[in-house]
């Protein structure tokens, strides 16, 4: 955890020098917890200090980036237990794990397909992050093919998940310059794998049933040279799991530095898809880095990444989109006007089912601070007025001649109020929800 | 290396909420289900027992759902049409409650009238020896006219009833009080109106240890995290000890993924979307998972697939033992 500024100045000089432009050290030094200005303005910091004020800068929970030819991800930095304290940082990432045992046209096949798998939610492209690639073969060769063909069909990073040092070199051989994830390290090999790690300078897996054998192995694989670090406590039910991911939590998050790195978790070692979306649920809400899943069915990754999606955003700030007016499906002047709200969930609920049917309207985004038609009604930022207004800021008027506007249905109560500001508009109510949006427009509109 | 593990030692505790009541406790269910009692976080066993697992009910409804899933539809087949049926189906699925809900109307699609909902509720305690729970469609009028008659009916079964909401409590509590059952409150996904419905409830003179709370939720995808942190900083609030906040948490997964586009429609849909019925199920479970690990006491599903995913990960969840 950062440093406080009264633990800082009993790292400074304590001269009050004013050279650092501060009348006072602890005057520097607040500045200095505050992020504000630089350790290097005080030319007097004594090296011992300059150390131990890095290292207390350094995140909890290190950030380790894998990366590949295309892309690459990104996961730890994580601050708080609780995404309302503050927010969730960095996605899990979410890969596919492919056996080396599998036919190689299979492989390809499937790592093609969900490679290019990516689907729309909210107006975000929602996508898997890359594939563990495992050497149940336990022959090096065979390894190294499989990776090579993993490598073919896809530019995502990758995981090598080998415990043998000599198949894990024969499959980070197969590839040129990127930094796989090398999953990894136990008791029994970590020193041939930090070393391994070490040379080519990639993120080395850490595997132990126990915090003290965890913290063990990563202390002395730091000490050959390897920095980025992912924890994998293995251990097979989710209560015991989630005890050990809490733990880790917990304990990184108190600067304990031997298990300040993120964590892996093997969704898809349960066998069974219906138990891995559940496994995989658990893992993005409690603290799991990566999450390694077996089965790629898109009935099991769409609700696994819109999950993820929900957990990491900022509870802060709701997702929402510009208010504006949207023209859908190339709407003419005696097109109708559907009114809804700038939260992103609502607003993509019903442009895609308008989108979808084919028929044209123009679409009428009030600001109502990113919320939900009902959140806004009852918040009072979605009423007759804030409408009104809406239709007057776009110039509506100019653009349509039919002047019919569709309410959401949920807000039936708004359209006497709405007659009243809108002379000469013929307010209608819409359906409940955006699903029978078209059925209506096709019913009511045309 | 000795690692000094983490623990929370928290002053509060959730309450232990029964529902139900066997023949000896003056009721007929076969069984009563407890609720609650935690002292820690969800699943910390490391830090101190948790004495309940949470619970799945089957949420039934009183007449045929007209607007359900095509997919929930062919998953209970005809039980749809008899409530009885659908929960004695509910039981031997392993469910450990049954919520029977009610809507505006009956199955003739007449408006609900208090002899409608007792025989109704009466043949479903008949069919299950499980505790139940009984909603209203949350309209204040017809929610007390199903209430009273139902709790006059059944007193003594410690069934919970509802929908308390801040507008419409008096008459629902009084009718708790009188028979011997429990309450269902509901509030908007904040932590100070749940609080503050707890406090009317409990100013009535119902004991904290009769109310179980539902501070709504969202589906996955649509609005979920919002849910699940506030069910979080009511399970940190009870911990810490404000007593308004200590009861166990009831939310309805079912419900809101089944509303969704998701589950709710299979044609016409992105193929990166996946199988209809798959889909479902996953929204559903993977709604109700998320929902526990954030604190649900009771979660209400409707898939009898996503009956039995939960319930394996709640058996898991209650193992503190590596498998
Ligand atoms: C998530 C949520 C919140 C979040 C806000 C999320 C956000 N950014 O909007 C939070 C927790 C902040 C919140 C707060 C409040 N909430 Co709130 N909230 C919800 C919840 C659970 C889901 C809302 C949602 O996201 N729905 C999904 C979106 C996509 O739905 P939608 O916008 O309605 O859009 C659909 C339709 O309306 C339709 N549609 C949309 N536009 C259009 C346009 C046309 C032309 C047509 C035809 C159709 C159409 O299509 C969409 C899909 O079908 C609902 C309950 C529930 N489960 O529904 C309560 C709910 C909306 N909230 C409610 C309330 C009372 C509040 C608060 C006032 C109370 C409080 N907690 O303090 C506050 C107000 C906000 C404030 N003062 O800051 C009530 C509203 C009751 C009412 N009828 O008035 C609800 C219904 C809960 C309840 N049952 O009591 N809430
Ligand atoms: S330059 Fe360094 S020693 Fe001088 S006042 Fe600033 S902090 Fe203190």
């Amino acid at each position: 955890m950062a440093l406080s500024g009264i633990q800082i100045y009993k790292m400074l000089p304590q001269t009050n020098c004013k050279e650092c432009g501060f009348p006072t050290c602890l005057a520097f030094s607040m500045k200095l917890a505050a992020k504000q200005v630089e350790l290097s303005d005080c030319p007097y910091v004594t090296e011992e200090s300059k150390q131990q004020l890095a290292e207390s800068a350094a995140p909890p929970i290190r950030l380790v980036t894998l990366k590949a030819v295309e892309r690459e991800v990104s996961v730890g930095n994580e601050v708080v237990l609780f995404r309302h304290e503050k927010k969730f940082f960095n996605r899990p990432g979410v890969l596919l794990r492919v056996r080396d045992t599998e036919d190689p046209q299979a492989i390809s096949e499937k790592v093609q397909a969900a490679d290019a798998y990516s689907v729309d939610y909210v107006g975000l492209d929602l996508r898997l992050d890359g594939f563990a690639v495992e050497a149940a073969s336990d022959d090096a060769a065979t390894f190294a093919t499989a990776v090579q063909t993993v490598r073919k069909s896809s530019g995502l990073p990758l995981i090598l998940v080998t415990d043998d040092p000599a198949i894990m070199e024969a499959g980070v051989g197969a590839l040129d310059a990127e930094k796989p994830l090398l999953m990894g390290a136990n008791a029994a090999n970590w020193e041939a794998m930090a070393a391994l790690a070490a040379q080519r300078e990639t993120a080395l897996g850490v595997s132990a049933a126990s915090l003290e054998e965890l913290a063990e192995l990563t202390e002395k694989i730091k000490e050959k040279g390897v920095e980025d670090m992912v924890l994998h406590p293995s251990v097979g039910s989710m209560g015991a799991s989630l005890a050990l991911q809490t733990q880790i939590r917990r304990l990184a998050l108190k600067n304990f530095r031997p298990l300040g790195f993120p964590t892996i978790a093997f969704a898809g070692d349960c066998g069974d898809p219906a138990t891995e979306a559940t496994l995989a649920a658990h893992a993005i809400c409690k603290y799991a880095g990566l999450v390694v899943i077996d089965t790629f069915s898109p009935a099991l990754v769409y609700p696994i990444l819109v999950l993820r999606e929900n957990i990491f955003t900022d509870p802060q700030k709701p997702i929402q989109v510009m208010p504006a007016i949207y023209e859908i499906n190339d709407p003419k002047p005696d097109d109708p006007v559907l009114i809804t709200t700038n939260f992103s969930i609502t607003y993509f609920s019903v442009a895609n089912e308008v989108e979808g049917s084919g028929l044209p309207a123009w679409l009428v985004v009030a600001d109502a601070e990113g919320m939900s038609v009902l959140t806004a009604w009852a918040a009072g930022k979605f009423d007759a007025e804030r409408i009104a207004k809406a239709i007057k800021d776009f110039g509506v008027d100019a653009k349509v001649d039919k002047k019919v506007i569709v309410l959401p249905g949920h807000v039936a109560v708004l359209s006497g109020e709405l007659e009243e500001e809108l002379p000469g508009w013929e307010i209608k109510v819409g359906p409940r929800e955006a699903v029978d949006l078209p059925a209506y427009m096709k019913a009511v509109l045309i | 290396m000795s690692i000094e593990i983490p623990k929370d030692k928290w002053p509060g505790a959730v309450k232990t909420v029964t529902l139900g009541a066997t023949s000896e406790q003056g009721g007929t269910r076969t069984k009563a289900v407890t609720i609650g009692g935690e002292q820690t976080l969800p699943f910390m066993h490391f830090e101190n027992e948790t004495p309940h697992r949470p619970a799945i009910a089957l949420e039934i409804t009183a007449s045929r759902p007209g607007e359900w899933s095509q997919v929930l539809q062919d998953a209970w087949g005809d039980a749809l049409d008899d409530p009885a049926r659908w929960a004695k189906a509910g039981e031997e699925a392993g469910v450990d409650l049954i919520l029977l809900m009610f809507g505006l109307n009956d199955a003739e699609g007449n408006p609900v009238t208090p002899d409608f909902a007792v025989s109704t509720v009466k043949s479903v305690l008949e069919a299950t020896g499980l505790p139940l729970l009984v909603l209203g469609p949350g309209q204040a009028e017809i929610d007390n006219a199903i209430a009273v008659p139902v709790a006059d009916a059944t007193k003594g079964e410690r069934l919970a009833i509802g929908l308390c909401e801040d507008g419409n409590y008096r008459t629902i509590v009084a009718a708790a009080m009188a028979n011997d059952h429990l309450v269902v409150g509901r509030t908007p996904m904040d932590v100070n109106l749940a609080k503050q419905l707890n406090i009317l409830i409990t100013d009535m003179g119902l004991p904290l240890d009769r109310i179980i709370m539902d501070p709504t939720t969202g589906a996955l995808g649509y609005g979920i995290e919002y849910g699940y942190s506030v069910m979080e900083r009511l399970r940190l609030a009870a911990l810490q000890g404000d007593a308004m906040t200590q009861l166990p948490l009831l939310v309805n997964p079912g419900f809101e993924a089944w509303k969704t586009k998701e589950s709710k429609v299979g044609e016409g849909v992105p193929d990166t979307w996946g199988d209809w019925a798959e889909r479902g199920v996953h929204w559903e479970t993977l709604t109700a998972v998320s929902l526990i690990e954030a604190g649900a006491d009771i979660v209400v599903l409707r898939h009898p697939e996503s009956l039995a995913r939960v319930r394996q990960s709640i058996d898991e969840l209650m193992t503190a033992e590596p498998a």
